[in-house]
């Protein structure tokens, strides 16, 4: 079963309390996902830090039930 | 605890490649639309890379998450370094990013006039 928006948003929130999710469906199948968070925990790191951040949120997800995610991150709205 | 054997051929293989990509598929014939697009941007700069197909060694394919502490595939390493998945590496290469960091690395470019 893929993961909803739904599920992968609550996810990563918990992980980055106050963070700013936005999903969008790429292929329009409800499994090959885009997400930009935008969080000020990003502040000052690397965009590894700040991927590795979001698929730590995710648990183990990502690459797994989660296969394709396309992440975008900023520490505040461009 | 120490680590696993597959990190000694990960190290040898990002030893002997300046650039490196773990991706799935060849560069030629890509089997996963985004090691396909990080191929593209590595092309369009004219960077010569070696690579290492992931989908045919399976230890090479757990290891190389366990590695980098990175989930996905494709991942980029230039000269030692993890640079980072295809995300990372399209959204360096539309800023010029990409370009700056390997001249700053040494890496020649023979970029399409």
């Amino acid at each position: 079963m893929p993961m909803s928006a739904n599920e992968i948003v609550d996810l990563i929130k918990q992980g980055i309390p106050g963070a700013d999710v936005e999903m969008q469906d790429l292929a329009g199948d409800g499994d090959h996902w885009a997400a930009t968070v935008i969080s000020a925990a990003f502040a000052g790191k690397s965009k590894i830090q700040q991927h590795q951040m979001v698929y730590g949120a995710l648990g183990g997800r990502m690459g797994g039930v989660l296969h394709a995610l396309k992440l975008t991150t900023m520490a505040q709205k461009p | 605890m120490s680590e696993p054997e597959v990190f000694g051929r990960i190290r040898e293989e990002i030893g002997k490649n300046d650039v490196l990509l773990f991706m799935k598929g060849t560069p030629v014939f890509p089997q996963c639309g985004f090691s396909a697009a990080t191929v593209e941007c590595l092309s369009e700069l004219g960077v010569k890379f070696g690579s290492v197909n992931i989908l045919v060694d399976p230890e090479i394919r757990q290891g190389i998450k366990e590695f980098s502490q990175w989930p996905t595939i494709p991942q980029l390493y230039v000269k030692g370094e993890f640079v980072g998945g295809c995300d990372i590496v399209r959204e360096m290469f539309e800023t010029g990013e990409l370009e700056q960091l390997f001249k700053e690395k040494g890496v020649s470019l023979a970029k399409a006039a």
